[in-house]
């Protein structure tokens, strides 16, 4: 499985890539510097304090001054307007974040354990990687078809929970063309770290071709077909072709293999087989795996799966 | 001569006369377990506390040997999300929490206000018992499957998916609260009734306000994490819809209850650090305490102000967006007493007659590393900001800087402080001042580390990461080595000195409070006869050079 990347060009924070980026990095900033300044100064005068009151006898006569009103009144009050208006910067940014222009191109997300599926207006489904138009505000409908998760787009400085029973959203108006990472950041089980996607921002055409393209290349071979629905489907992300046990058993050497079940049954791997796994996945889970797989029904049609099949076929 | 007079009757140091001292009053394990001396109580969490300790740091280290390459070094992902989460619950349940309060609160809080014992001592007892049956059910889970939710136990994850031992982790640490809430009751009470005469509020050393901000927390928030972890359990057993969807509950639910008692926990844990690091600061500068009354009304606006900001651990968890507004600024006006703390912190230091000796080299460490931890938080109290760094590295970092830059730093410190008190023995300074230099740069190793990582956007609990976050990732964990031999040395100094450390005097660090007017190690009742007290804890230009430091 190929893993996203996070481009980074500063020494701090990841590239800006949406128009939020840059509002959010400010309030970043501007804590940052504050934080800055009260820490120096406060290891400063710590560490002057301990250099000049050094014991230097048992007798040292030391201080009687027990407090200062003026004083304490003081660091309480400039702090707290600071942080006032900490509080405001923080609020702005955020107040962008939650409200998306009502022009926004809408995309439905659900989250599982351990895939993100992207459903498009046209109702194309792609799972694992979302493609934007560039400059163009995209609002995300989320909902969770199990536990919780949460959608985090670190260069674009998104992130909401999605949640079983409630659509939370998200907005964002992509500034850089090029691949970004999607993660997920509210553990959901032993697949948590591998629940990424990639996100994609296009150029408007590129983005309506893109579009146009998801239904499949029709030329290829079914095997072919197959391997590359491999890939794009993640079943990559739990299931390995070299032998290596993942999230669940491996698919080399799969079809016409004798599987045990959890219930103790067997059954010989075959094209049936196959097809019940992929639609219903709990049907039947194969002894030793935990009976975590979503199912595909909606996601793969029919040719897509008699592709899958004859991919596994080969898988040796 | 007239502001120590009334003390003085009651310095005893190895007078061998009279009362024989507490750790010999009474042979065999039995005396022990059924003593109700808050000393040898306080003795015993101590060893508990520290026992917890040492596991939760074993788990840490496994959780970042994981983390030194980008998948599997050394375990599955099961068993990476079975270690993070035991080293939290272990941590937060076992450790952190009971830490201050029950070993050192117990030990010091009875002879810090002039009485015998606390106000219930066979409570006292049945708490510690209570943490004990608890400890064991949660530490039961290590045999029965594990635990593999978090800490947090966020639904419907733990609830309805989980196949580990989550009811055995959720019950104890349920069994563990009622513990938390009878200790808190018995000093609040202490601290009411008990107090010597002369001993006025004002005249109490600000560990004890500490500790009654703490108590006060403990008694009003346990009761709602109890209630919540019954509704999981319940809901797990029985299937009954409070928090799932899929029956027809609210998992958004479960965060406000969880919260609701876990952010004011935040403050159980806290609290008692600063208390701490007043006494360190003002007795190893010898010096009064700068603003003696703010920073004992802080602890208490903390304890009450800290009920109010829940919410802001669910920013991005779907409330509202006014919910959410409203807890960020709640949470930058509960910011304030802790600046102040740290600033009168600092004043105690100017004009004072600074040793370095090993505690105090622990509270120069809490103040930098605190300082540290204070100031990030405010990056994660805005809105915005927040949205980026949420569930990311840079929130373990800025936790771990105030929970162990803080806490467990303070607890250290105090442990170095009062082990001559609480044992009798001297320990080696170098041994002690080496520990915190190395808790020092190997905490900030770690954890600094962690700053870049969330800021760059690395998720909290990832098994794998992206290759281009290994090298900060090395590093963090070279960081974990040097710490966790930071606090082994510290460990191993106090143990050492138990076999060969000096005999310690009645008063080795000059201190004014009524805990270095008696016996090292105290007798049984603490003091000969009830003292009478005439000044406060700190008035060091008044009562400096009319006693005997040793």
């Amino acid at each position: 499985m190929n893993k996203p990347h996070i481009n980074i060009d500063s020494f701090w924070l990841p590239r800006q890539s949406s128009t939020l980026a840059e509002k959010v990095d400010f309030g970043y900033y501007a804590a940052y510097w504050t934080g800055i300044v009260f820490f120096l100064l406060i290891t400063g005068a710590t560490v002057y304090l301990v250099l000049k009151y050094r014991r230097r006898t048992e007798k040292d006569k030391t201080s009687p001054i027990a407090h200062n009103t003026a004083l304490e009144v003081t660091w309480s009050l400039i702090p707290l307007v600071i942080l006032i208006w900490l509080f405001f910067v923080g609020l702005r940014s955020y107040v962008y974040a939650s409200v998306a222009p009502a022009e926004s191109y809408e995309i439905k997300v659900t989250g599982e354990m351990y895939l993100w599926t992207f459903i498009y207006p046209d109702g194309t489904a792609v799972v694992n990687e979302l493609a934007v138009p560039k400059g163009r505000p995209v609002k995300l409908i989320m909902s969770s078809k199990d536990v919780l998760h949460s959608l985090y787009i670190p260069e674009f400085r998104v992130k909401q929970d999605v949640v079983p029973g409630l659509y939370t959203t998200i907005w964002f108006n992509a500034t850089n063309a090029g691949d970004t990472a999607l993660l997920c950041t509210e553990y959901c089980g032993s697949g948590h770290s591998d629940m990424l996607a990639t996100v994609k921002v296009l150029e408007e055409s590129d983005f309506e071709k893109w579009i146009e393209q998801q239904s499949g290349p029709s030329d290829l071979p079914p095997e072919e077909l197959g391997k590359l629905l491999y890939a794009k489907k993640s079943c990559a992300t739990c299931h390995s072709v070299d032998g290596s046990p993942m999230q669940g058993p491996t698919f080399k050497g799969i079809f016409g293999r004798n599987e045990e079940f959890s219930d103790g049954s067997r059954v010989a791997v075959d094209e049936n087989y196959i097809r019940e796994s992929i639609l219903n996945p709990q049907a039947k889970v194969v002894k030793g795996f935990p009976a975590v797989m979503p199912t595909f029904r909606g996601l793969l049609k029919d040719r897509e799966i008699d592709a899958l099949i004859a991919y596994l076929k080969t898988v040796k | 001569m007239s502001q120590t007079a009334t003390v003085d009757h009651v310095v005893a140091p190895d007078s061998g006369k009279g009362a024989v001292d507490y750790i010999r009053n009474g042979k065999g394990i039995v005396s022990w377990l059924t003593t109700i001396d808050h000393k040898r109580i306080g003795l015993m969490y101590l060893g508990s506390v520290v026992l917890a300790f040492l596991v939760g740091g074993l788990f840490a280290l496994a959780v970042r040997l994981e983390l030194l390459t980008p998948s599997r070094t050394i375990m599955s992902a099961a068993g990476y999300n079975q270690a993070y989460t035991l080293h939290g619950a272990v941590m937060v349940f076992l450790f952190i929490i009971p830490s201050i309060p029950a070993s050192l609160g117990n030990f010091l809080i009875p002879i810090m206000v002039g009485a015998k014992d606390v106000a219930f001592p066979k409570l006292n007892l049945f708490s510690l018992y209570i943490f004990w049956i608890g400890a064991l059910i949660t530490l039961s889970s290590l045999v029965l499957g594990g635990i593999d939710t978090g800490w947090t136990f966020y639904v419907p994850y733990s609830s309805r998916v989980s196949t580990t031992a989550v009811v055995n982790v959720t019950l104890g640490a349920f069994i563990m609260g009622f513990s938390s809430i009878l200790t808190g009751l018995n000093f609040i009470v202490t601290m009411h009734k008990l107090r010597a005469p002369g001993m006025s509020w004002y005249r109490m050393p600000l560990l004890c306000w500490a500790l009654y901000a703490t108590s006060l927390v403990q008694i009003v928030a346990t009761p709602v994490l109890g209630i919540t972890l019954l509704l999981l359990i319940f809901e797990r057993a029985f299937q009954i819809g409070i928090f799932d969807p899929a029956l027809g509950g609210d998992p958004v639910l479960f965060q406000h209850f969880f919260w609701f008692y876990s952010h004011p926990a935040v403050y159980i844990m806290i609290l008692p650090g600063f208390g701490i690091i007043s006494e360190l600061i003002a007795v190893h500068s010898r010096r009064k305490v700068f603003g003696y009354k703010a920073i004992a009304f802080s602890s208490v606006a903390i304890a009450l102000i800290g009920f109010l900001v829940w919410g802001h651990h669910m920013f991005v968890s779907g409330q509202s967006e006014l919910a959410g507004t409203i807890f960020s600024f709640l949470t930058f006006i509960v910011a304030i007493p802790s600046g102040i703390k740290v600033f009168n912190w600092t004043s105690t230091l100017w004009g004072g007659s600074i040793k370095l000796d090993t505690p105090m080299l622990y509270a120069l460490v809490f103040l930098i590393l605190f300082t540290i931890g204070g100031l990030t938080g405010v990056f994660l109290g805005m809105l915005g900001v927040d949205l980026h760094l949420h569930d990311t590295y840079f929130v373990v970092a800025h936790f771990h800087y105030v929970m162990v830059g803080g806490t467990a730093v303070a607890f250290f410190g105090g442990l170095f402080h009062w082990w001559p008190k609480m044992t009798g023995k001297m320990y080696s300074e170098k041994g002690g001042a080496v520990s915190a230099i190395l808790v020092f740069i190997g905490f900030n190793m770690t954890f600094f580390t962690q700053f870049f990582l969330g800021s760059r956007g690395m998720p909290r609990r990832y098994y794998n990461y992206l290759d281009q976050f290994q090298p900060l990732h090395a590093f963090s964990t070279v960081g974990s080595w040097v710490l966790g031999a930071g606090f082994a040395l510290g460990i191993v100094t106090l143990l050492v000195s138990l076999k060969n450390g000096k005999q310690a005097p009645a008063n080795p660090w000059g201190g004014l409070s009524l805990e270095w007017q008696t016996a090292s190690p105290p007798i049984t009742e603490n003091f000969e006869s009830t003292p009478v007290v005439t000044h406060g804890a700190y008035d060091y230009p008044l009562a400096q050079g009319q006693k005997e430091h040793a």
